[in-house]
């Protein structure tokens, strides 16, 4: 095609992606199962079947340490010839097969496999990291125009049973990030724990409030086969459906417990995303608009391969639309202090994540804490704590 | 027929077109979209910060 021929000169000679092979390491993710399988097998362990969690909680963090950060951006001259550059698009593309055949491999076990109750979690576990992270492949194509790759987005999505997510996420959190209004931001004095219900029930109700308007614009009501959440969901119930005609009810609590632990795990990186900030409200009575400084940042390079440049959230919320290997650093942006692997742990324990958040998030606003995100329920505690630093 | 760009990705309402998936039939003016409708595209910016593409007419208001 003549199109790709003067694409092709775009392409600055002296300029290389440093991380462009580096993106096939992400698919270490869906293949997890068979990596566990394979430990197991050569060593004579169950407790291999874990090998998912240990992967993403303990062995990213530490490489996320030990290979340090990234801040190299693509020269702007660059930037659409590597977005028009398929090769990045077929990285993302690679992850839903392997997906899915990791998940009827893990069935076929459950079923089947000679594992102790113990090794099933372990193997539930197991896929419950790639069902979580596949909501990230999801996010990743569910940003694009193209209407194969918004598709390919639900059938990541089928794992989890996290269809609305595409919904909500592209039309409710894009519009409201780093609000009160949006679920899916955490606030200064709001544990883990306490967003976690908050960010499932309310991004549910949001995403259906954001369809069923756009449907009653057109004339229709929500049951209508044309809802993205009721078709997305029920690619789940489909996919689900296949896998117990196939394996057995015995795959059920199984499946039920890895799309239960893999909506947490996105649901924990969506807490840290945003933690405590906030956009101030114009004379208007519109918010500001979403600057770098309304998300956390990280440059660290295992994480960033793992999650598709997530972490170079800043970018990603000035230009949604933007192609994860085209994602820049942003040096407004705050910065976490490791990167998100690790902190998807320090999140789990709130002691240990406000010890080392909270004074960030403060120095960020230069000591006012008033111009954070408040929790309105610890909104007398944390002012009692953190009001006199100003 | 007047066009309006989203000023941060590249989509443009084209009011020839409307945009029937999001409820505006082909031909619905601009003026009857609602203001805090977001672009359907990045949902970064509402309709009122959308920018006009035709010199003549006046911008989106």
């Amino acid at each position: 095609m003549g199109t790709v021929a003067v694409e092709e000169e775009q392409k600055p000679a002296t300029w290389r992606d440093g991380k462009r092979y580096a993106w096939l390491l992400g698919l270490i993710i869906p293949i997890a199962p068979f990596v566990a399988w394979g430990w197991v097998e050569l060593t004579g362990l169950g407790i291999f079947w874990w090998f998912g969690p240990v992967l993403v909680f303990g062995l990213f963090p530490l490489l996320d340490v030990a290979i340090g950060m990234d801040e190299e951006n693509p020269p702007d001259s660059v930037l659409k010839w590597l977005e028009q550059d398929r090769y990045y698009r077929w990285c993302t593309y690679a992850f839903i097969p392997l997906q899915y055949a990791g998940l009827a491999f893990a069935c076929w076990q459950w079923a089947h496999g000679d594992l102790s109750t113990v090794d099933k979690l372990g193997l539930a576990f197991t896929m419950a990291m790639v069902s979580g992270i596949a909501i990230n492949t999801a996010h990743e194509l569910g940003h694009k125009r193209a209407s194969n790759e918004r598709w390919l987005s639900k059938v990541a999505l089928a794992q989890s049973g996290y269809g609305h997510f595409f919904i909500e996420h592209n039309r409710g959190h894009h519009v409201r990030v780093a609000t009160p209004e949006d679920p899916a931001s955490a606030r200064l004095g709001e544990s883990f724990w306490a967003f976690l219900p908050r960010t499932v029930v309310g991004s549910l109700r949001s995403s259906w409030e954001l369809e069923r308007e756009r449907l009653a614009r057109t004339g229709s009501g929500p049951w209508t086969a044309r809802n993205d959440i009721l078709n997305a969901w029920a690619m789940t119930v489909a996919l689900y459906a296949v896998l117990i005609a196939a394996f057995g009810w015995v795959v059920l609590p199984y499946l039920v417990l890895q799309s239960v632990v893999g909506a947490s795990l996105l649901e924990v990186v969506n807490y840290l995303e945003h933690y405590g900030l906030l956009r101030q409200r114009r004379e208007d009575g519109r918010y500001e608009r979403t600057l770098p400084e309304h998300s956390w940042n990280s440059n660290n390079v295992a994480s960033n391969v793992m999650l598709y440049h997530l972490q170079r959230h800043s970018d990603h919320h000035a230009n949604p639309m933007r192609r994860y290997q085209a994602l820049r650093h942003v040096d407004e942006a705050p910065q976490l202090p490791t990167g998100y692997a690790g902190m998807i742990v320090l999140a789990l324990f709130p002691p240990v994540w406000r010890r080392v958040m909270d004074h960030r998030l403060l120095e960020h606003y230069d000591g006012d804490v008033a111009r954070a995100n408040i929790q309105p329920r610890a909104r007398r505690r944390v002012l009692a704590r953190y009001g006199a630093a100003a | 027929m007047a066009r309006f760009r989203c000023p941060v990705c590249e989509y443009v309402y084209d009011e020839q077109q409307g945009n029937p998936r999001e409820g505006f039939p082909a031909g619905t003016p601009f003026s009857q979209v609602p203001d805090d409708w977001a672009c359907p595209h990045c949902g970064v910016r509402d309709k009122v910060d959308f920018e006009s593409l035709d010199a003549s007419s006046p911008s989106a208001p």
